[in-house]
């Protein structure tokens, strides 16, 4: 506004006006529960959780300060630490591009608009509002090696199913089979961005002669770029804190083979209470996810297509 | 002659490839409804295997091969699994964490939003940033910081730890929120403001009113979190007349892993509301994932 005469001469700070000053104090006024909320839940946890890993501490003692001993025992002194972290990168690596081409799939089937989409699209969507207790106690019973549906459907189709989460060899996949069947979500995102994709696109293409598998190739799948840059960040955030179905399912085992990073962290802090050495796991687990998630971007940055750049 | 033969052969071409063309749509129909159907079937087993199993007679879950469906159907094992753990407590405190959860995020993060998108004041740039920067860090990181803080106020063991985070910071519905109230016109604020009405009156009763259906998604999403939330009632809640239903059910399998009856049963039972605010709501539900990116 331009009302004041005073020569903004006398300042060098350029002054607020009264409404300026009237936003700025309402402003923060109507922020401040995420600006104390940040403070408090986000950035003192985060700060105190750096110290914490350079300590000894745990509930039971005050602990002091151990330097690096922390990082230098989970490194070098720790197997079951690397045990979890390859789990977790077997849970990442199989589940996350798995995930990626069911949902897209069910994406597409559903785009072609065929009726009854909103029905199916419901079904695929149903296991994901299923909560984690309950759905783990399920797929705990679909699992099972003897009477279980799983294996009691592979032996109509005469194969002897393996016993699954008894089984260090199998019981990894099960988890990622169970992981699929929640794809839903991801689904619906992707099919709101198939909805966007112009017609007029795949209308020219067709004319041109273009098949099922070039449409895809070379048009969905560069539109698509965006969504599955997203939800691949998202999904590789969401994985590394994967913890309440193996905590309820296995407890890590048999044999340490469902012991995944998230959730020996957990037994560190919460069972044997050493909460100094659990921090310093809590921030290399944040530290891979940061390196990662900035892998993944500069990877991908000529890969993925922004329409209307 | 040859030139009229060519047009002749030219036009038969044309119409048969249109009838090839039609054709491979209704074959592609055809196939896709076939997959669908196929895939909606893997997909809701799951769900068939646990209402069956729930309702079978114990002489008919542990053989092989499998009663599919339940001779005579029979309601014992919601009648056992209801009474071996203290249900109605349990749903008491689940329902006390998702209503105060749910109040305290549709209050806290509508103000915060309302702030983001209706106010200019410098700085609400970095701040939305630094809010949309915060879903970044795993929870694993501040979780044992908080923990020792809920210690140390004495909060451990209630559900105080639980509920009065969503009071405070709640960074996907600040988002969605902000969305929405971008899109509300600057006008109906103006024309309040002049009518003498303040930024709280405004907030109150020009904004809000119209964000009702989006302040039912935020709500939603906050139900089911804290409906479905493990990790949370494991690590503060020590005493089980405080458990929720999802720590009491974990806690239930963990002592007796075979009665699969009564544990889908009581499974059963903790869908079943999820299912029905599902299907009231399937809209609203749709239209949040579209527009936040949030799963569920």
């Amino acid at each position: 506004m331009a009302t004041t005469t005073t020569p903004a001469l006398r300042t060098a700070r350029p002054r607020l006006t009264r409404q300026q000053r009237h936003d700025l104090r309402n402003g923060l006024l109507f922020a401040s529960p995420a600006i104390i909320g940040f403070l408090v839940f986000i950035a003192y946890p985060i700060l105190a959780s750096i110290y914490y890993s350079f300590t000894s501490y745990s509930i039971l003692q005050p602990g002091h300060w151990v330097g690096l001993d922390n990082y230098r025992e989970l490194l070098t002194d720790d197997p079951v630490f690397y045990t979890t972290l390859e789990n977790t990168v077997y849970m990442a690596v199989v589940t996350i591009p798995l995930s990626i081409v069911l949902a897209m799939g069910l994406a597409m089937l559903l785009n072609l608009k065929v009726s009854g989409q909103s029905f199916y699209r419901t079904i695929f969507y149903l296991p994901t509002i299923v909560p984690f207790v309950a759905s783990s106690l399920l797929w705990l019973w679909i699992f099972n090696p003897q009477y279980g549906l799983l294996n009691t459907l592979l032996w109509y189709v005469g194969i002897q199913g393996p016993g699954w989460l008894g089984d260090p060899a199998w019981s990894k996949p099960a988890l990622v089979i169970m992981q699929l069947w929640g794809v839903g979500g991801w689904m619906i995102i992707y099919l709101a961005g198939l909805q966007d994709v112009p017609k007029e696109l795949y209308e020219a293409a067709e004319l041109d002669g273009a098949r099922w598998w070039h449409k895809t190739v070379h048009l969905t799948i560069p539109f698509m770029s965006p969504y599955i840059l997203y939800s691949l960040i998202l999904m590789l955030i969401g994985i590394f804190q994967y913890f309440t179905q193996p905590q309820v399912m296995t407890q890590g085992g048999p044999v340490d083979s469902t012991r995944v990073y998230a959730l020996y962290l957990y037994d560190m802090a919460f069972r044997f209470f050493r909460m100094g050495y659990a921090s310093a796991m809590a921030w290399l687990l944040f530290l891979l996810v940061v390196v990662l998630t900035i892998l993944i971007f500069k990877t991908s940055a000529r890969r993925v297509y922004y329409a209307g750049q | 002659m040859a030139q009229i033969s060519n047009a002749q052969s030219a036009s038969a071409d044309r119409l048969a490839s249109r009838r090839s063309a039609d054709n491979r749509k209704i074959i592609e129909t055809i196939a896709s409804h076939a997959a669908l159907v196929v895939l909606s079937l893997v997909f809701l087993v799951p769900f068939l295997w646990l209402v069956s199993t729930s309702l079978k007679p114990d002489t008919q879950i542990l053989v092989f091969p499998p009663v599919w469906i339940p001779q005579p159907a029979t309601i014992q094992h919601y009648i056992v699994g209801l009474n071996y753990i203290p249900f109605l407590t349990y749903l008491k405190n689940t329902l006390i964490y998702c209503g105060l959860s749910v109040l305290g995020c549709v209050i806290s993060s509508s103000l915060v939003a309302y702030s983001l998108a209706r106010i200019r004041w410098m700085g609400r740039g970095l701040l939305f940033a630094v809010i949309i920067a915060t879903l970044m860090v795993p929870a694993q990181v501040t979780l044992i910081p908080l923990f020792l803080v809920f210690k140390n106020l004495g909060w451990i063991g209630s559900l105080k730890p639980l509920i009065v985070p969503y009071f405070f910071l709640q960074p996907f519905s600040i988002f969605l929120l902000r969305q929405f109230f971008m899109t509300i016109p600057i006008e109906l604020s103006e024309a309040a403001r002049i009518d003498g009405a303040n930024e709280f009156q405004i907030y109150r009763m020009v904004v809000m009113p119209l964000a009702t259906p989006v302040l039912a998604t935020v709500g939603l999403f906050t139900f089911l979190n804290t409906w479905n939330d493990y990790l949370g009632p494991l690590i503060y809640l020590n005493d089980p007349s405080l458990y929720t239903l999802s720590l009491g059910l974990a806690q239930f399998q963990g002592e007796h892993s075979v009665l699969w009856g009564p544990l889908m049963a009581v499974s059963t039972v903790m869908i079943v509301p999820v299912l029905i605010a599902f299907f009231f709501t399937q809209r609203t539900f749709v239209q949040g994932i579209t527009l936040t990116g949030i799963k569920g």
